[in-house]
């Protein structure tokens, strides 16, 4: 009979034992602990929109849903809309996720993708995310005194030449939709970039091989394999992305132009909510308040609804692409 | 919520400032002046963006002329001005950190419904100093713009939405204007200033005065840009080619803005000065008793259209007899020795009259 090699250490007095008391009871008070922070962080949610909800009801009740779709912000008569708002949120906040999106997975894909060497591929790295950490008010002056007067010129010519085509129906005077995008694009671009290289390493360096293995390309294998199978960590990326470009405030303040119009020019002033909320509650009296604060859940709102899409639409992919159930 | 409202604030202050820093060269522009410290007797105010640069100014040399007391000013606009001269204090608690105030300021005086909320203190308006609104304009190569009553109205309504208009073109044969947007900058928060502009434009225009109406606060069309302040006006022109905005004269110096000759009532075109401003105030009616004059289109060939007074809001009682003097004495500094400091900055110092009846009120505040 073979003798089984794990009986010995199986039962000589070895190092494997029922945890002591002492021990269970730290496990449990750590489980505790992970416990209440979690229930923390639900409670904080709620709390914000009982504060939030609070204080918008009597909005809410008063101008209800032609809130959403009405376009005055007249503080005097006392009518509020935030469609404009609204429009400039997602508007500017989609151009950025394009631009900013296909850079950041472009970056990723160059870093991870044995372009260049590991350890210079680490210095870029913590160069794009260090975009991460200037304050948005620096981004917002770089965007007043650098980017818009760079890209007047190409906005004007554009304008004169292709003026029929609706994005580029005006001209751009100065802080408008195209330089708030542009500066949105670059501020989401560590996000997007971090997180996608992190989705790139994850993928087995097997399936790379396997890939190679059975004769594709360098970008046969970038394209029809490494970038299906990272998808729903890109996905992950773009809409963590898109949040952040929707959240943005005090660049955007400075840059978009504060103007309450929804125009499709891509050269227009335009407003967004957060930049609302900015400009306008230090200044607020009393019903202004409740409608910047209705305006407030808007975006919250919203915000919330980009997340659970983009969750819907990840886990779509991780079927789709992954294999996973 | 007031801590949120700090916060914001605090950030919308850090953008304004850094963007104020960075074009004007690291002048003051912290919203709050102070001047003469040790002294025990603090008496602060708040309100108009309009006349700060002048208040600042005033604070200074004579705060260096009387130690031992010590003048504050915020300038957080005319409105919130008036809210807080009511309260007492900043509502929110924000502005010198809740405490009270001894006055507020304002360029659209008080209205009859803000008088009877003042209750048993008593409120006394005393116009410290006129001024310009003028329109600062933002159009390389174009330094003398003209403009007619219908073009300014045009612009601020929307309805002229190209620099090649032709009730431009107009009045401006020899420039070659660019065919540029139109962006107008307007005023978001509550402000004098915006009331004395809105004012004119109601007075000559009728379909103005059944339309956007004259306020602190209106609904101004779609293409404008909307900031805060006279500082905010003022820099968001600056960057922003083709931009025109209201603001008062000495912002537009400031920033080194050229400023358009304007129209008015008699049909003469007339350029920010001082003596076409004193001129306009000098229009003003019969000065009533409160001394609230509104001059919204002045006649007179001479005359600058878009003037205003602002005033001080001084309670009627000041039970501390100390804190009493003190404000009483500056005031009538600054209706005296200040006036010609005030022409000096482009302000428009107050005729003689006004002086006198001026002094009557502070006088009378016990």
């Amino acid at each position: 009979m073979a003798t089984n090699p794990f009986q010995k250490a199986d039962s000589a007095s070895s190092i494997t034992r029922p945890p002591s008391g002492g021990e269970r009871g730290t496990d449990s008070v750590f489980r505790g602990i992970a416990y209440a922070c979690a229930g923390i962080i639900v409670l904080l949610v709620i709390a914000i929109l009982w504060e939030l909800g609070k204080q918008a009801l009597p909005a809410m009740s008063e101008y209800g849903l032609g809130f959403w779709y009405g376009t005055t912000w007249d503080v005097n008569k006392e009518v509020f809309g935030v469609l404009p708002e609204i429009w400039g949120t997602l508007y500017s906040s989609l151009l950025a996720l394009l631009l900013g999106g296909v850079f950041g997975i472009a970056i990723a894909i160059f870093l991870t993708q044995d372009f260049i060497h590991q350890k210079l591929a680490l210095v870029f790295r913590t160069i794009v995310e260090l975009l991460a950490a200037i304050p948005s008010v620096v981004y917002g002056l770089w965007g007043i005194y650098v980017l818009i007067p760079v890209i007047r010129p190409v906005a004007d010519w554009l304008h004169t030449n292709l003026g029929w085509f609706p994005l580029f129906g005006t001209d751009l005077s100065g802080p408008g939709l195209a330089p708030a995008a542009l500066v949105l694009a670059i501020m989401i671009l560590p996000t997007v970039a971090a997180i996608s290289v992190d989705a790139f390493r994850r993928i087995p360096y097997k399936v790379k091989e396997a890939a190679y293995g059975m004769g594709t390309t360098k970008w046969e294998a970038i394209l029809k394999v490494m970038l299906p199978t990272a998808s729903s960590g890109i996905l992950a990326a773009l809409v963590l992305g898109f949040g952040r470009a929707l959240g943005e405030t005090m660049a955007l303040a400075m840059l978009i132009g504060n103007a309450n119009q929804i125009s499709l020019s891509l050269f227009a002033p335009a407003n967004t909510l957060a930049s609302l909320l900015a400009s306008s509650f230090p200044e607020a009296g009393a019903v202004e308040v409740q409608a910047l604060m209705y305006a407030a859940l808007v975006l919250l709102l919203i915000t919330f609804i980009v997340n659970v899409a983009g969750l819907a639409v990840q886990q779509y992919t991780v079927r789709k692409f992954e294999g996973k159930q | 919520m007031q801590s949120l409202r700090r916060f914001v604030r605090t950030l919308v202050a850090a953008g304004a400032a850094a963007v104020l820093v960075a074009c004007s060269g690291g002048d003051s522009s912290d919203g709050e002046a102070q001047m003469a410290d040790g002294g025990d007797l603090v008496i602060r105010g708040a309100g108009a963006t309009f006349p700060k640069p002048l208040y600042d100014k005033w604070i200074d040399i004579y705060g260096a002329q009387t130690p031992g007391v010590a003048f504050q000013y915020a300038g957080v606009g005319s409105g919130k001005g008036i809210a807080m001269f009511l309260a007492g204090k900043d509502p929110a608690g924000e502005v010198f950190g809740g405490a009270e105030i001894d006055f507020g300021a304002s360029d659209a005086a008080m209205s009859d419904a803000d008088l009877d909320e003042v209750g048993e203190r008593g409120a006394v308006m005393v116009p410290m100093t006129g001024g310009m609104v003028v329109l600062a304009y933002n159009l390389p190569g174009v330094e003398d713009l003209t403009l007619s009553r219908e073009a300014i109205e045009g612009i601020f309504s929307g309805d002229i939405k190209n620099w090649r208009d032709e009730r431009i073109a107009a009045t401006n044969p020899d420039l070659d204007l660019p065919k540029r947007t139109i962006t107008p900058v307007v005023r978001r928060d509550s402000s004098g200033t915006t009331f004395i502009i809105t004012s004119h434009l109601a007075e000559a225009f009728p379909a103005w005065r059944d339309g956007p109406g004259a306020g602190k606060q209106i609904d101004w069309p779609g293409g404008s840009m909307a900031v805060n302040y006279n500082e905010g006006v003022a820099q968001r022109v600056k960057v922003t080619e083709g931009g025109i905005g209201y603001m008062e004269y000495q912002f537009a110096k400031r920033l080194g803005l050229p400023m358009a000759t304007l129209q008015n009532k008699a049909g003469d075109y007339v350029e920010p000065t001082a003596a076409a401003g004193s001129a306009g105030l000098g229009a003003a009616p019969e000065v009533p008793d409160d001394l609230r004059v509104f001059v919204p289109d002045p006649p007179g060939a001479e005359a600058y259209p878009i003037v205003g007074y602002t005033w001080l809001l001084l309670y009627q009682q000041y039970p501390d007899a100390e804190r009493r003097v003190a404000l009483k004495d500056a005031i009538l500094w600054g209706l005296t020795e200040g006036q010609p400091i005030a022409e000096e900055m482009g302000y428009i110092p107050l005729p003689g009259d006004m002086v006198r009846l001026a002094r009557a009120k502070v006088d009378a505040i016990q």
